[in-house]
């Protein structure tokens, strides 16, 4: 099978700017999705699809305004549904490209089904997940990414919800594309979107984003300068796992699970570190690098990213072969068929 | 036979019956098309158990099918004159379904001690009383089907699906039919299965033969009028769901717009979108989606990027669409949602028909969210009704549900095949790219709809979705401004008043009773005010498809009639829609929530009781 690519590409020259939209930015400040939003208008011009093409849907949530944001097409819809409606702008005109935003109770708790199943079906859509563990919008209950055991409003002896991780998740719908980044590394979140935009099929990236207001500092453990080069590894694909200041750590694989260590300490040398390979079919390892935390380094970068044939393109093909090689030609074939008579 | 043996009727009805497996959906389907090739008018309806294959030769398990054919056809028929029953499960159950003196054919062969006892008898079901009241055929269908199945080597499993055929020959021989149609039926069916094919036809033949030697219905012979009021044209045999699906796709073709269907299986519904899904050379994109929410956001989202986009659904799944049905309602999109109703609430009846989703059809979602509502009322003006809602979403930018039910959807009837051509045109409201004067919620000042900007078009980038918006698009929580596009929003709707036909009444114009139908009642209210009428009794007719609005002339109609009796298969939900825009009018109720259609009898007992 050919592979296609459905969304134009144009020659203009777009800046930031001509994706910036004339409406009042009106997240709290010093919220993530301030910065989120800026890297989005910065990963724009880097696809080079025209404006009119691009569509962003979204759910409910404080994240869910950013189609106002956009100066493009944009669908701000209801809770959980962005997903479906965004297969269904995919579906009615492939030319588009299409972006969803949702929150993470948006994507993973009322919209769960939507989301497994945009990915299982490896539906051309560019899925950005603002997980910041708790709902905001309606200030601060528990969200099915709140740690465990967190006090909420409505978990006020602490959670016993085990949260879900949104890497896993994609990982177990047979997703062929997952990356996570920062709020606070505008330049790692358009880096990893603009991989995601060029991923035929269903890309999600799960940005850790702070909420100032009603989880402040959920991710500071990973996030503080102090600490984030030890918490955090940037994976890049063909290259060996290590993060630290001075790169000097590294993740091993020892037969059973992945470690941390040290090069130079215990004989490790570069050799006994584990290259990453997004493009690896098999989600076992890809699974691994998700689940970390912990003692483990919070992955970011692309863990994921797999060939497999988008839903688009199996679509266009059926549809083109039964186009030029279906039975009826126009709807009164189809009247006059089998069997009719006279009167 | 001589041919002064035959008797010649106006109609006639016959009812199959047996195990869900027995095949009679595919008897009745064969006999109803076998007589509309040959000239009779027909109506079908398919009465079936939930289960797909319940306990074997239980009541629970038994699968009818009804055919009704003649020279004038509105309904499938109330009672039947020919009862097939495959076993006593079947004749235990349908027997109520036949007339006093009709003739019954049972397979004999499945009258036995255990299929006794499991259809619940304990002592012999063939009563002299029964014998006398009702011409019943012991036929040995099983052993002569097991024999033509051994002579020509097949296995036992294959050979006992062929019981049917002999049952249908039979019912051949008694209509004065021949069999060469089914032939014709069975070789294409079965083309790539020689052996199938054969064994079919040896069956049917053998049963057409079998009759023919019984002196017992040589009397019972029936040769139904041939059609001859129907108009000049092509004609074909078509169910309510294939002609919706077909609607859809004329709607779509002459409108220039994609069809999408976003939908989730549900019975009874699921046949609209199996339908649209093979028709893919025509255009048709069906999405098969994980939920009922899901169907019908991505028809939302499929309509925001241009597309005739529709969602098909049955009671419960209307339910669960209701959210985001104000969503198309806010967003002013064009959408079109089939509602195949069923027997409710919760799961219901699923397979059992009811018009008990008229008041979540109306009224089912928060805040204030008008929409269109349209009722087909015949298997065959499914077609029409479904091409009518979609030009209404089209050219007003709302949803519309049309309700169709579970009688309309699986039954059949004959249908007039129109050209495309000559099908009423449909002029999205599509905006002019780079227009500088473009505002999302800018109106048509006649009809109040928006324009459609669809994604890709230049210089008409813009947001919509559930939050109110003021009309130049951005979101606004003004109270003036919410107060203004909530009028407007009932406004457009009630405008599509101006583009609708005058309700018409039937009947006598000076009568003393007025009846009222919506929806999928019309063939057995229609015949029921024939009837009194051809008795001289004073009764009228008005019959509505459109539900939301009304015609303009509604209030005219109703205020010029003393008594009116408003007839539906619920509690009274249209006749409560009626009181709240007609208070002055005296309208009673007549109800039935059985999942079963009207019976004309029934509703002529209860009309003579009202004129007195």
């Amino acid at each position: 099978m050919s592979e296609r690519h459905f969304v134009p590409k144009t020659d203009v020259e777009y800046t930031k700017a001509d994706f910036t939209s004339d409406q009042m930015v009106k997240w709290c400040p010093g919220c993530g999705d301030h910065a989120i939003l800026s890297s989005l208008l910065n990963t724009f011009p880097k696809t080079h699809v025209k404006k009119e093409n691009v569509v962003m849907v979204s759910g409910i949530g404080c994240s869910s305004r950013i189609p106002y944001y956009v100066d493009t097409y944009g669908f701000h819809s209801i809770h959980g549904r962005a997903c479906a409606i965004a297969t269904g702008v995919k579906l009615a005109n492939p030319a588009l490209s299409v972006w969803v935003n949702m929150g993470d109770g948006d994507s993973m708790a009322i919209g769960g089904n939507h989301l497994i199943h945009a990915i299982r079906r490896n539906q051309d859509l560019n899925i950005t997940i603002f997980n910041n563990e708790i709902y905001g919008l309606t200030k601060g209950q528990y969200s099915p990414t709140t740690k465990f055991g967190q006090v909420t409003k409505t978990s006020p002896y602490g959670t016993i919800d085990y949260p879900f991780n949104p890497g896993e998740l994609v990982m177990g719908s047979q997703g062929t594309f997952f990356a996570r980044t920062l709020d606070c590394v505008p330049a790692l979140t358009t880096q990893v979107m603009e991989q995601a935009a060029k991923h035929d099929g269903a890309s999600v990236v799960e940005v850790l984003q702070n909420c100032m207001i009603f989880n402040d500092k959920t991710h500071a453990a990973i996030t503080d300068r102090a600490v984030r080069d030890d918490r955090t590894i940037v994976l890049e694909h063909g290259k060996p796992m290590l993060f630290g200041k001075n790169k000097e750590k590294g993740l091993r694989f020892n037969g059973r699970q992945l470690e941390v260590v040290t090069i130079g300490e215990n004989g490790v040398t570069i050799d006994d570190i584990m290259v990453h390979h997004e493009d690896t079919e098999d989600t076992g390892i890809h699974m691994m690098l998700a689940h970390m935390g912990g003692d483990l380094p919070v992955a970011l970068g692309v863990i994921r990213n797999v060939k497999k044939t988008s839903y688009t393109q199996l679509y266009e093909d059926q549809m083109d072969e039964q186009m030029q090689n279906g039975k009826y030609k126009c709807v009164d074939d189809l009247l006059n068929s089998g069997d009719t008579w006279e009167v | 036979m001589s041919q002064d043996q035959i008797v010649n009727k106006d109609d006639l009805v016959i009812r199959f019956a047996g195990d869900s497996g027995d095949g009679m959906q595919l008897s009745g389907t064969l006999f109803s098309d076998a007589s509309a090739l040959t000239g009779n008018d027909i109506a079908t309806f398919p009465d079936y158990p939930a289960e797909i294959r319940a306990p074997h030769n239980t009541v629970a398990g038994v699968s009818g099918y009804q055919v009704h054919v003649g020279s004038h056809i509105y309904s499938s028929g109330d009672k039947c004159d020919i009862l097939v029953a495959m076993n006593p499960a079947a004749f235990k159950s349908q027997l109520k379904w036949a007339k006093k003196g009709a003739t019954v054919i049972v397979d004999m062969d499945t009258f036995t001690e255990d299929a006794l006892e499991k259809a619940g008898y304990k002592d012999d079901p063939f009563t002299d009383e029964l014998e006398r009241a009702y011409t019943i055929v012991h036929a040995p269908i099983t052993s002569f089907t097991n024999k033509i199945g051994a002579e020509q080597g097949v296995d036992k499993k294959t050979t006992e699906k062929c019981r049917n055929m002999f049952a249908l020959g039979m019912i051949f021989y008694l209509t004065h039919k021949t069999l060469d149609k089914t032939y014709a039926y069975l070789e294409r069916k079965f083309a790539k299965k020689p052996d199938v094919v054969k064994l079919n036809k040896a069956v049917l033949t053998e049963g057409y033969e079998y009759a023919d030697k019984l002196e017992l219905i040589h009397s019972k012979i029936v040769e139904v009028s041939h059609a001859t009021e129907m108009p000049k044209g092509r004609y074909r045999n078509i169910t309510g769901n294939v002609a919706t699906a077909w609607g859809l796709l004329a709607a779509s073709e002459r409108s220039g717009r994609r069809l999408f269907l976003g939908s989730y299986p549900i019975t009874p519904a699921t046949d609209v979108m199996v339908e649209l899904a093979k028709h893919k050379s025509l255009g048709a994109r069906v999405f098969q989606a994980e939920d009922e929410i899901a169907g019908i956001c991505s028809a939302i989202g499929a309509s925001f990027a241009g597309a005739l986009a529709c969602t098909s659904t049955s009671g419960p799944g209307l339910s669960l669409k209701s959210e985001a049905l104000g969503l198309a309602v806010m967003t002013e999109l064009p959408l079109v949602v089939v509602d195949v109703q069923r027997g409710g609430p919760s799961t219901g009846l699923p397979t059992k028909t009811e018009q008990s989703d008229l008041a979540q059809a109306l009224y089912g979602r928060n805040g204030e969210a008008p929409l269109i509502v349209v009722a087909a009322s015949s298997s065959a003006n499914c077609f029409y009704w479904a091409y009518t809602a979609a030009k209404l979403a089209l050219e007003h930018m709302t949803p519309v549900i049309l309700l169709t039910d579970g009688y309309l959807g699986n039954g059949s009837q004959l249908f007039r095949i129109p050209k495309v051509a000559d099908l009423p045109e449909i002029k999205p409201r599509l905006a002019t790219p780079n227009d500088p004067n473009y505002r999302p919620f800018r109106r048509d000042p006649e009809t109040f709809a928006r324009e459609w900007a669809l994604p890709g078009m230049e210089g008409l980038r813009h947001r919509v979705g559930g939050l109110e918006k003021c009309p130049d698009g951005p979101l606004s929580t003004d109270p003036e401004n919410h107060q203004l596009m909530v009028n407007n929003r009932q406004e457009k709707v009630n405008r599509v008043a101006n583009y609708i036909p005058d309700q018409e009444v039937q009947g006598d114009p000076d009568a003393d009773l007025l009846v009222v139908g919506w929806g999928g009642t019309s063939g057995a209210l229609t015949l029921a005010v024939e009837e009194m009428n051809k008795e001289g009794k004073k009764v009228a007719y008005t019959h509505f498809n459109y539900i939301c609005p009304l015609p303009k002339n509604t209030g005219d109609i109703l205020r010029r009639y003393k008594k009116i009796v408003v007839c539906e298969l619920n509690n009274g939900q249209f006749l409560g829609y009626l009181r709240t825009k007609f208070p002055e009018c005296p309208m009673t109720a007549y109800n039935k929530v059985m999942g079963l259609p009207f019976e004309v009898g029934e509703l002529k007992d209860h009309f003579n009781s009202l004129i007195g």
